[in-house]
């Protein structure tokens, strides 16, 4: 009774025969309580700050609630709710409605592009990091510490000295008229926008790929690179045999969360454009926008956004999880 | 002696430059171009990942705020005067005041709330468990956009828009699952044997949890506390929609206040950024090397 730690033992269970089933609960109770009076405090809080609003958010995404007619106070006087339900109308008007194109499709594949263009970028540079950070260098240290500087300052504040060198006229255009080379207008035309978007959330993001795989390089196996060279591997095939299948299960952590941070990436648009940019919005911004960022404020349409997009990471997710499980692949993330 | 390194070293330049391997080298030695090409590629970087920055700290040295326009003008007028204008004459340190009370809210609760969750996660296979992982994991996803409507909306009716108590429990929604999952990948790489010592010597689950493993854990539960901090001090979102009186700022959005309201005062904002980011990134060398064992090993230990 008292064999709480069952990993060990959980595969000798299930020879007895199958007790019946109110058997089974007081069983499960005594074998378990002290398991779900451990978890007690997390589910409630979840069940509190997570569940009960985001109920009550798909609730309103059936409305057509916004700030004109959700119950408010101004002055004395409070206004009671007249907002309606009007059942899936609003992800009918997301996903097919007029100019549906412009308003969501457009930003969804901005998404995507974001996301693919960002991950990769990261994952890339930050190996590319890595691998030459990991051999004997001289002034290892101090190149590391240089290279997580993105990551140690906080992203609103770096966010805004890359502004500060982006506006026309700041030092990136100064440096580029000075080489005669086009000098686009970062922070008003949409492509460079976009590129400028990509490009500062690459600064940013870099770091936290440069050290998880470094980390991951650390950890595989010198004797392996000893017996691949044996074998006559060379440089190339060396990284291809030994390093990257070392590095998978870091990998396939870091790309999820990088695949999941970069989606949701609200800081580095929102603080680099503001309101200004409607095209470069990426889903989660435009959400902010519909819900908070205009007036009146559209709260049913912002909502359904964030269902969607919530919808858009689990499918993700398990897809993510599935095929890493084709190859055998332990993620418990 | 000299003319016999120049020549062999010339030598060895000539032979890699041909294509052809040249003397045996011993593993992880490399010649002496390759490691001309590791320090260049990793100065390069290093100069992209500092300059920014080093701009920012230097256009906080010059007084007017269009100077980043001109900043070859900022080497003849330096001056702290941007410095000391923000600590006297704005809301420093009420904004500093908010994002320390938010953010030291959120960590304390997320990792007191968070601890045994973990250990529970970590040690027990309940039923439920695939499923509760299943949330824990979910959770961790949500958009801001998602939360946002409804947290607003709830706060609102219990009169906590423009409360710091309303956006530390915001901020729990995400720190606490958080929490839960680093800590559990902490309390995985404590070996199960102390656990069965102690049950041999007849302390309770719970006993086994405060006596033996909590004092184990407390680099995992630094990292947990640790991370929620710079979670919630860097928010953006939440911050700037739920707080409205300017001097309840957190520092994140009392940044943003000097492009709106002052016109622009890009200099003030500079020294600010400095300011914040200084003690900020002190504060992150010195507990990073944790950081990341932690944030990999819950992901990776199944």
């Amino acid at each position: 009774m008292t064999v709480a730690i069952d990993r060990a033992t959980g595969k000798r269970r299930g020879d007895a025969p199958r007790p019946g089933l109110g058997q089974r609960l007081k069983h499960g109770y005594q074998k378990h309580w002290y398991a779900y009076v451990m978890i007690a405090p997390v589910v409630i809080v979840l069940g509190v700050l997570v569940l009960y609003p985001l109920a009550y958010g798909f609730y309103l995404t059936l409305t057509d609630a916004n700030s004109l007619n959700t119950a408010r106070t101004i002055g004395v006087n409070e206004i009671e709710a007249t907002y309606k339900f009007i059942g899936l109308d609003n992800y009918a008007d997301i996903l097919w409605g007029e100019t549906a194109y412009d308003r969501f499709w457009s930003h969804f594949l901005w998404t995507i592009v974001w996301t693919a263009a960002c991950v990769a970028l990261h994952y890339t540079i930050g190996l590319g990091l890595a691998l030459l950070l990991n051999q004997k260098l001289r002034g290892r240290t101090f190149y590391r510490l240089i290279l997580v500087l993105p990551w140690a300052v906080p992203t609103f504040v770096t966010v805004f000295g890359w502004r500060f060198m982006l506006a026309d006229g700041g030092i990136i255009n100064s440096g580029l008229e000075a080489l005669h080379l086009p000098t686009p207008l970062w922070l008003e035309d949409t492509f460079w926008q976009r590129f400028a978007a990509i490009m500062v959330n690459t600064w940013c993001g870099v770091p936290f790929m440069m050290v998880s795989l470094l980390g991951g390089l650390q950890s595989i196996d010198a004797s392996l690179y000893e017996a691949a060279e044996m074998d006559g591997a060379g440089a190339w095939q060396r990284f291809r045999y030994v390093t990257l299948p070392g590095l998978r299960s870091v990998s396939s952590t870091v790309v999820l969360l990088g695949v999941i941070w970069t989606f949701n990436q609200f800081a580095v648009i929102f603080l680099l454009f503001g309101n200004t940019a409607p095209d470069a919005q990426i889903l989660v911004t435009w959400a902010y926008y519909l819900g908070f960022g205009q007036q009146p404020r559209d709260f049913a349409q912002s909502a359904a956004y964030g269902i969607l997009l919530l919808a858009i990471l689990i499918v993700f997710t398990s897809f993510y999880r599935r095929w890493l499980n084709r190859n055998e692949q332990q993620l418990a993330i | 002696m000299s003319t016999t390194t120049v020549e062999t070293s010339a030598d060895v330049t000539e032979q890699r430059s041909a294509g052809r391997p040249g003397r045996a080298r011993g593993r992880g030695e490399r010649g002496p171009l390759a490691s001309l090409v590791s320090h260049g590629v990793l100065i390069g970087a290093g100069l992209i990942a500092l300059f920014p920055i080093a701009w920012l700290v230097f256009l906080s040295l010059g007084p007017d705020k269009d100077d980043y326009l001109h900043p070859g003008r900022i080497w003849s007028k330096m001056t702290f005067d941007n410095y000391a204008f923000v600590l006297q004459d704005t809301n420093f340190f009420d904004w500093l005041k908010s994002s320390l009370i938010v953010s030291l809210g959120t960590t304390v609760i997320g990792v007191l709330i968070a601890a045994t969750t973990g250990y529970a996660v970590s040690r027990m296979r309940f039923p439920g468990y695939r499923k509760f992982m299943w949330v824990l994991l979910v959770t961790q996803m949500f958009p801001v956009a998602v939360l946002m409507v409804p947290m607003y909306q709830i706060l609102s009716e219990l009169q906590l828009i423009d409360t710091y108590l309303g956006l530390i429990l915001v901020y729990c929604s995400t720190a606490v699952p958080y929490c839960a999952w680093l800590l559990k990948g902490y309390f995985d790489t404590i070996p199960f044997e102390i656990d069965e010592a102690g049950r041999v010597d007849g302390l309770t689950p719970f006993g086994t949890f405060a006596r033996l493993i909590l004092p184990l854990a407390k680099p995992g539960l630094a990292v947990a506390a640790f991370y929620s901090f710079i979670t919630a001090f860097g928010e953006v979102a939440f911050a700037t929609t739920f707080l409205l009186d300017d001097e309840k700022y957190t520092l994140a959005v009392g940044l943003q206040s000097f492009v709106s309201e002052h016109d622009a005062q890009r200099n003030l904002m500079a020294a600010t950024a400095v300011l914040i980011a200084i003690p900020v990134s002190a504060f992150f060398y010195l507990v990073q090397k944790n950081l990341v064992t932690g944030l990999t090993a819950g992901g990776t230990k199944g």
